[in-house]
C-alpha cells in the first residue's frame, strides 16, 4: 500500500515562512480590552467608558456606507482578535458581518455572547415595517438601523457598554462604572444643552437623501417630507428627483440632508431647483472636522442644522 | 395598565377598521370576507399577545415619548428617558420627544409570532440566471488546444436563449457549534446537482474553523466563489483548462487565522479526489490533498488586498477523454497518475475614501501551474489502432489577469486577459514511434489567448444585467467572437459576501 503522499512544499520556503510567522507573533498585544466597533459612534463610545483600559477601533469610517462594506481581509484579522464587538444590527451590517464573524474562529464575540452588543435592539426602533417585501427597496425588517443620531440611543447603549465591559473585564468593572458616572453626567449636561439650542428646529421639514435621519428628527420634532432615493439603497433617479422638486412647491422644506459619505449630486440637484439648503450632516464620529468625538458630533450636527433652518 | 388598554384597543382599531370599509365598498362574496376578518383577527391577536409579553418583560416604569419598551433593563435606578439616575427631565420639556410625524415605534412586524416551527427554518435564498449568447463558432466544437479536456463547464455554453444554473441555497446555525449550508443546482436539462453541501464549525477558539462534506476548495481566489459573483459571464480559462471550471472537495477543511493584526490564514484540505484533474478512484484514505495560505491587508483608507498560493495534489485512475486520432477516429484514450498544481493569486480592491458607492476598482490575477505524471492509453475501447499505453508527462500554465471599474453608481466595466501555455507534453507512446503526434490531436500544444470586455449594470445589489463581448482564441482555428447578455437575480435572504 502507497503511504499518503505529502505536498512537495521545499524545505526552505517552509523555514521562511515559519520566521516570517514567528516574528508576526512578536507583536504586543498592550491595550486589556480589544473593542471592535462596526461603526465610529460605537468605538468612540467604547473609548469614553473604557479609557486606556480598551483598545477600540472601528471597522468602518464616517466616510463610507455601512451598508456596503466588504468583507475585507484586514477586517476579519482584527475580528479574530476582538473581545468584544459593538454593532449597530438591526441588519445594517448585513453584508459584511456574517463573513467576519464565521471566518474570525473567535468564540468571545459570536451572537449571544457577552463580547457581542448589537445596540440596535437595546434602543426604541423607529420604521419597522409592518410589510417586507424587496419591491420596497433595501428594507430593514427589525426596523430603521441608523439610531447613533439621537443622544438618547447612545446613553442607553452606554449603559449596556458599561455591563459587557464590566463584565468581560471584571478586575476593572470599578473603573468602567466611574467613567460611565462621568460620562452619562457630562452626556445629560450636553443633552440639555443640545435640547436648548434645537428649539427653533422644532417642526422643521427637510427632505432627507437616504432614510437614515429618522432618530434625528424625531429627537429634535423635525419633520421629514421626502428622500431623494425613490426607495431605501436605490439611487436617485432624475425623474423621482423632478417629481420631488414639483411636490416641494407644495409642500416646501427648509433644508436637504445627507450624511457625509452620501454623494452629493442629488442634494445639489434639488437644491437648484427646491430653494432648499443642501446640509452636510457628520452622521458619526469624524464626519467632520468637528466631530472628533460624540459630543463634537452633537455640537456640529445642531450647529449645522441650525445654520441650514437659517 | 391603562397604557396597555391603550395599546391593544390602537391595534384592534387598526385592525378592524379596515376590513370594515372593504366591506361597505363592494359586492364581493361574504364567506370570502369572512375568512379575511378571521385571519386579520388571527394576525393581530398573535400581535398582541406579543406585545403585552413586552410590556410585562419591562421591569421599569414605562418611559415617556418615543418610548422604550425594548430597552432590556440593566439597572433598577433608571428614572427616566435618559437611563441616568441624575438626570434633570426639565431639560427635555422644551423640545418633546413625541415625534411631529406618526412613525411606529418598534411594532413587532416581523418578530410577532417567534414561538412557531417554522422560526428556526434555514435562510433561504435562490439565484436565478440566465443568458442569451450569440458565437461565432459551433460550441459543440469548442476546445482548448492542448489540454486535455476534463469536467462539465468549459467552453461557451449554448447559443441563443439560455436558462443558468438556477441556485437554491439553504443555510443555518445548527446548534451552537454547527452550522451548515445546502448550495442545490438546477440546471437547464432539469437535472439537479450538488454544489455545496458542507457543515462548519462557528466560533471555534483560537481563530480555527473546520468545514466538512461538499464544498468549493479555498485554493485560488476565484475557486470558492460561486459563479452568480463573479463579474463576467464565465470562468477564466486556467479555471476552465485546469479545473473543468471549479475545483470542489467532497472532504474535509481546517483553516487557522494567525492572531495577529494582519490576515494571515493558514489552511488544509484533505478529499476524495472525485473531481478533475482527479477523478472518483476506488482506494481508500486521502486522494486529495490541498494546502493554501493567505495574507490580507488595507492600504491606506481606500485600499484593500489579498494573496494567496495553494498547492493541490491529487490522482486520477482511468480518467477517460475522447479524441481523435490520425486516421479520423474518435477514440476514447484515459490517464492515470499524479496531478500537481500550484496557484499564486492576488487581488486588490480600491474605491475614494473606502466607499464604493460612488466608484470603485477592483484587481485581481491568478497564475496556475499543473504537473501531470502517469500513463496515458490510447484507444481503450479498441476502436481504431489497438489499445496501448505508455508514459505521458505534461508541465502546463496560464494566468488571467482582469479590472472592474464602478465608474458610475450601478455601473461597472470590465476587463479580462486570458492566456494558457500549452508547454511541453511527452506522450511515451509518440517518443518510442508507436503512434505519431497526429494520433493524439487535441494535446497538440498550442498556446490558447482570450479577451473579453464586459459592461454590466446593477438596479439594486440583487439584481445585474450584463453584457459581455469576447475574443477566444483558444484553439488554433478561427478565433471564437462570442456576446453574451445575462441577468442575474437574487431572491430571498440577504447573502453576505466574502472579500
Amino acid at each position: 500500500m502507497k503511504p499518503l503522499f505529502i505536498p512537495h512544499v521545499p524545505a526552505r520556503w517552509l523555514a521562511s515562512l515559519f520566521l516570517t510567522f514567528m516574528s508576526l507573533l512578536a507583536l504586543p498585544a498592550h491595550a486589556a480590552v480589544n473593542v471592535l466597533g462596526c461603526e465610529p459612534e460605537w468605538a468612540a463610545l467604547a473609548t469614553e467608558i473604557g479609557g486606556n483600559k480598551v483598545r477600540a477601533t472601528s471597522a468602518t469610517t464616517a466616510m463610507q456606507d455601512p451598508h456596503r462594506i466588504e468583507a475585507r481581509p484586514s477586517l476579519i484579522a482584527r475580528t479574530r482578535n476582538a473581545n468584544l464587538l459593538v454593532c449597530t444590527g438591526l441588519d445594517l451590517e448585513t453584508g459584511w458581518l456574517p463573513v467576519l464573524l464565521q471566518q474570525a474562529g473567535n468564540p468571545r464575540i459570536m451572537p449571544g455572547q457577552p463580547g457581542y452588543l448589537e445596540a440596535g435592539t437595546y434602543v426604541a426602533r423607529l420604521e419597522v415595517p409592518t410589510r417586507l417585501d424587496r419591491a420596497d427597496g433595501d428594507v430593514h425588517a427589525a426596523g430603521n438601523p441608523h439610531i447613533q443620531q439621537d443622544p438618547r440611543n447612545i446613553a442607553r447603549v452606554a449603559e449596556v457598554l458599561t455591563q459587557r465591559l464590566a463584565q468581560i473585564d471584571p478586575a476593572n468593572a470599578v473603573y468602567y462604572r466611574n467613567r460611565h458616572r462621568d460620562f452619562s453626567h457630562r452626556w445629560n449636561a450636553a443633552m440639555q444643552r443640545w435640547n436648548r439650542q434645537a428649539v427653533p428646529l422644532r417642526g422643521v421639514a427637510v427632505v432627507e437623501h437616504h432614510k437614515n435621519m429618522a432618530y434625528l428628527l424625531n429627537w429634535l420634532g423635525m419633520r421629514s417630507v421626502g428622500t431623494l432615493e425613490p426607495k431605501p439603497g436605490v439611487e436617485p433617479s432624475a425623474s423621482h428627483l423632478a417629481r420631488l422638486a414639483g411636490q416641494l412647491r407644495h409642500d416646501p422644506a427648509r433644508m436637504v440632508l445627507r450624511a457625509a459619505y452620501q454623494d452629493p449630486r442629488a442634494s445639489k440637484w434639488l437644491a437648484d431647483r427646491a430653494h432648499v439648503t443642501p446640509v452636510v450632516l457628520p452622521f458619526t464620529v469624524g464626519g467632520s472636522s468637528h466631530a472628533k468625538d460624540l459630543f463634537g458630533l452633537f455640537d456640529d450636527t445642531i450647529q449645522k442644522l441650525l445654520e441650514g433652518a437659517r | 395598565m391603562i397604557c396597555r388598554r391603550t395599546v391593544v384597543a390602537t391595534v384592534l382599531a387598526a385592525a378592524f377598521g379596515a376590513p370594515i370599509a372593504a366591506h361597505a365598498d363592494g359586492g364581493r362574496d361574504i364567506a370570502q370576507l369572512r375568512e379575511e376578518l378571521r385571519q386579520v383577527k388571527q394576525d393581530y391577536e398573535t400581535r398582541i399577545r406579543a406585545l403585552e409579553k413586552r410590556i410585562e418583560a419591562v421591569a421599569a416604569p414605562q418611559p415617556t415619548g418615543g418610548g422604550g419598551e425594548s430597552v432590556v433593563p440593566l439597572s433598577a435606578n433608571r428614572q427616566d428617558d435618559t437611563g441616568t439616575p441624575d438626570a434633570d427631565s426639565a431639560g427635555y420639556a422644551s423640545v418633546p420627544s413625541a415625534p411631529a410625524v406618526p412613525v411606529a415605534v418598534s411594532a413587532p412586524a416581523a418578530s410577532g409570532s417567534a414561538s412557531t416551527a417554522s422560526a428556526f427554518n434555514p435562510a433561504v435564498s435562490v439565484i436565478l440566471g440566465g443568458t442569451f449568447a450569440n458565437l461565432s463558432r459551433d460550441p459543440d466544437k469548442y476546445r482548448i488546444q492542448g489540454f486535455v479536456p476534463g469536467g462539465e463547464e468549459v467552453g461557451p455554453g449554448k447559443r441563443s436563449f439560455n436558462l443558468g444554473e438556477s441556485e437554491l441555497m439553504l443555510s443555518a446555525s445548527i446548534d451552537p457549534t454547527f452550522s451548515g449550508q445546502l448550495t442545490a443546482s438546477l440546471a437547464s436539462d432539469n437535472s439537479v446537482s450538488v454544489e455545496e453541501a458542507f457543515m462548519q464549525t462557528h466560533g471555534l477558539e483560537d481563530g480555527v474553523n473546520l468545514k466538512a462534506g461538499r464544498f468549493l476548495s479555498s485554493v485560488g481566489y476565484l475557486n470558492n466563489i460561486h459563479s452568480h459573483a463573479w463579474d463576467f459571464v464565465d470562468a477564466p480559462l486556467v479555471y476552465q483548462a485546469f479545473f473543468g471550471g471549479q475545483y470542489s472537495q467532497d472532504g474535509v477543511q481546517a483553516r487557522w487565522l494567525a492572531p495577529v493584526d494582519r490576515f494571515v490564514e493558514l489552511g488544509a484540505e484533505a478529499g476524495n479526489g472525485g473531481s478533475f484533474p482527479g477523478n472518483g478512484r476506488n482506494k481508500n484514505g486521502v486522494n486529495s490533498v490541498a494546502v493554501f495560505g493567505h495574507v490580507g491587508d488595507d492600504i491606506g483608507e481606500g485600499g484593500s488586498w489579498r494573496a494567496g498560493l495553494s498547492y493541490l495534489r491529487t490522482s486520477a485512475s482511468g480518467r477517460t477523454y475522447d479524441d481523435t486520432d490520425s486516421t479520423g477516429t474518435d477514440v476514447v484514450n484515459a490517464f492515470s497518475g499524479n496531478s500537481s498544481l500550484w496557484i499564486a493569486d492576488a487581488v486588490y480592491k480600491w474605491s475614494p475614501g473606502g466607499n464604493a458607492t460612488r466608484t470603485n476598482l477592483k484587481l485581481q490575477a491568478e497564475y496556475f501551474r499543473r504537473h501531470e505524471n502517469g500513463t496515458l492509453t490510447y484507444d481503450t475501447t479498441g476502436q481504431s489502432l489497438g489499445t496501448a499505453t505508455g508514459s505521458y508527462s505534461s508541465a502546463q500554465s496560464g494566468w488571467y489577469a482582469q479590472g472592474v471599474y464602478q465608474f458610475m453608481p450601478r455601473w461597472r466595466a470590465g476587463v479580462r486577459y486570458d492566456k494558457l501555455y500549452g508547454g511541453t507534453t511527452d506522450i511515451g507512446l509518440v517518443d518510442s514511434g508507436a503512434l505519431s503526434a497526429s494520433d493524439f490531436s487535441s494535446l497538440t500544444s498550442y498556446n490558447p489567448s482570450k479577451t473579453t470586455l464586459m459592461l454590466d449594470f446593477s438596479p439594486s445589489e440583487f439584481s445585474r444585467i450584463r453584457l459581455q463581448i469576447a475574443r477566444d482564441k483558444s484553439s488554433p482555428d478561427e478565433a471564437d467572437r462570442q456576446i453574451y447578455l445575462q441577468y442575474i437575480m437574487s431572491l430571498g435572504a440577504h447573502g453576505a459576501h466574502s472579500f
